[in-house]
């Protein structure tokens, strides 16, 4: 066991601290492992339900019939609203693609905590892995909201593109920012878990997704900053620009009266928000991962 | 000779709370009781070791092996000083690699390999290896949730030791193993040692640290009580009480030395 009898072993790199990462941008570096995960979670989010995958689906639709049937024919919408039932599809699909990134977002670190506890790897991973399995789920229903579209006579145009790639955009951003530092902070208080059920009950109503927005600049007689600087009410509008606004049967006069007029300034602030808080959210979860894995109990 | 791991005068503290919840932390306020209590797993350790060195890590239950394990492993960082290593790192963490509980074994190795930093290729190509090293039979299409500890353990050690690391952590990875196992396990490291890697390993097996290392690092209550040869460090420790000059049969050398005594 002489030293002289060992074979030479030469490791080119630098001397590092082991627990290194660039956070999110080491996340993107390992798209591997990030396939892996989301793979994982896909697969592992119904884990022994009967229905499975079908889950993901089942929710947002029980909650479309639910709205279509109440705002609708209780509330009399259908009469005001043009095609209400695309109004609230259209909303709903970013709305869940929100609340879905959010929820098992700040539940991902707690959920995978034998492997934080004992895999150094970037913690990022999870909250982005959460964020990237409810985005799957979008495709589906964006598919199902075309055909709808396409029935009522909607023809698509490079504005309205434009409008839900930033729709897209803000909520992948946002969802993001929050799920980390809601997953951090998970971790130190389990609240944080209970808190975002009654986040996302104001995420449903504050958004014009199971009412037109005309009733919103109806109420507030044009004061409506304070709503729209709500990035989730943007990216649905946004939503309406692209679907609803093209299957009415004047889309110009529908623009006017149901849209603010500088809406796609709204959305390119909003991305920018959404980007400014990922940073803060990333800077936040830097310092509280550290007393992470032994905080997990 | 280059420096493999590096570690500077670094603390950790842990809270161990006594009151988690708003009602209890409300009470003990106003019955004057503290609130919260640090305790220092590491307390200024410093050592440096460099490349193909295999140092064995003692110490008695809490002394703060397994805290110091994870920081040189980069899973929790340390709340003063600095730790430094070379290249890359793979190895067990109290017994058991993070597996996730509702995988199965082949979706765990694939997903730990990616964790340790293999790519896709690198794991297809090493996973008869593997799953022929952990021989699990037909368990490794249950979930491991479902594993005994041995399967556990064996299916983590086997991962992590067939990663191309310059720094292998082996932490009390043989207190669960059987017998033949064990051996199997011994004999990896070897390999993994002579072939000039630096070897990490915690144990309370005199034998075991006797055989593979060249180097004893001690720890007491979180300081590094002994640092030097491996007799001496293990005479520091008072774990060779029997007696030497008595030649021990097979059977118990074996143990002794595969460190059955866990």
């Amino acid at each position: 066991m002489s030293e002289t009898a060992r074979a030479a072993h030469v490791v080119e790199e630098a001397l590092t601290p082991p627990s290194a990462n660039q956070g999110l941008l080491e996340v993107f570096r390992r798209r591997y492992l990030l396939k892996l995960l989301v793979r994982r979670e896909i697969s592992a989010r119904y884990q022994g339900s009967f229905l499975g995958l079908l889950w993901s689906y089942i929710n947002p639709l029980s909650q479309f019939f639910l709205y279509w049937f109440v705002m609708g024919y209780i509330l009399n919408l259908h009469k005001n609203v043009e095609n209400f039932a695309v109004h609230i599809f259209a909303g709903l699909i970013v709305v869940h693609f929100f609340t879905e990134t959010f929820n098992a977002g700040t539940r991902s670190i707690v959920r995978n905590k034998a492997l934080v506890k004992k895999m150094a790897m970037p913690r990022e991973m999870f909250p982005v892995a959460s964020m990237l399995v409810s985005l799957y789920h979008v495709g589906p229903q964006l598919v199902i909201l075309l055909i709808a579209c396409v029935f009522y006579g909607w023809t698509p145009d490079p504005a309205g593109m434009v409008a839900v790639l930033l729709a897209i955009a803000i909520i992948m951003l946002l969802g993001t920012a929050l799920a980390l530092l809601f997953s951090a902070a998970n971790v130190f208080f389990r609240d944080f878990s209970s808190a975002v059920g009654i986040l996302t009950h104001f995420v449903r109503f504050g958004v014009p997704m199971i009412y037109p927005y005309s009733l919103v600049d109806e109420r507030f007689h044009g004061h409506t900053t304070a709503y729209l600087s709500n990035p989730i009410a943007d990216a649905v509008l946004l939503m309406q620009r692209a679907f609803w606004v093209g299957t009415t049967s004047d889309p110009a006069e529908t623009a006017r009266t149901d849209l603010p007029p500088n809406l796609f300034e709204l959305g390119a602030i909003a991305v920018v928000a959404c980007f400014v808080l990922l940073l803060v959210g990333q800077v936040v979860f830097t310092r509280l991962q550290n007393r992470i894995p032994e905080r997990l109990s | 000779m280059t420096e493999s791991i590096v570690v500077e005068n670094v603390s950790k503290t842990f809270t161990l709370r006594y009151h988690r919840t708003f009602k209890q932390m409300t009470v003990a306020l106003v019955k004057g009781r503290d609130i919260s209590d640090d305790f220092k797993a590491l307390d200024d350790v410093s050592f440096s070791i460099q490349q193909g060195e295999s140092i064995g890590l003692m110490g008695l239950n809490g002394s703060g092996k397994s805290t110091l394990l994870k920081l040189i492993n980069g899973i929790m960082r340390p709340d003063a000083g600095t730790v430094l290593t070379r290249g890359r790192i793979a190895g067990l963490i109290a017994t058991g690699a993070g597996f996730h509980p509702q995988l199965t074994g082949r979706e765990n190795v694939y997903l730990n390999a990616a964790i340790l930093g293999m790519s896709e290729q690198e794991t297809r190509r090493k996973f008869d290896d593997i799953v022929d090293f952990a021989d699990i039979g037909r368990h490794l299409d249950a979930p491991v949730g479902n594993y005994s500890s041995g399967m556990f353990a064996r299916l983590g050690f086997s991962v992590a030791i067939h990663v191309d690391s310059d720094i292998f952590l082996a932490d009390e990875v043989l207190a669960v193993g059987d017998r033949p196992f064990k051996k199997k396990c011994m004999e990896k490291m070897a390999e993994i040692r002579d072939s000039g890697r630096t070897l990490f390993y915690v144990s309370h097996a005199a034998g075991s640290v006797r055989k593979m290392c060249d180097r004893v690092i001690v720890l007491e209550n979180g300081r590094v009580g002994f640092d030097g040869g491996v007799d001496e460090g293990i005479s520091y420790l008072k774990y060779d009480d029997n007696n030497p000059e008595n030649e021990p049969d097979e059977a118990s050398e074996m143990d002794e030395e595969m460190g059955a005594d866990i």
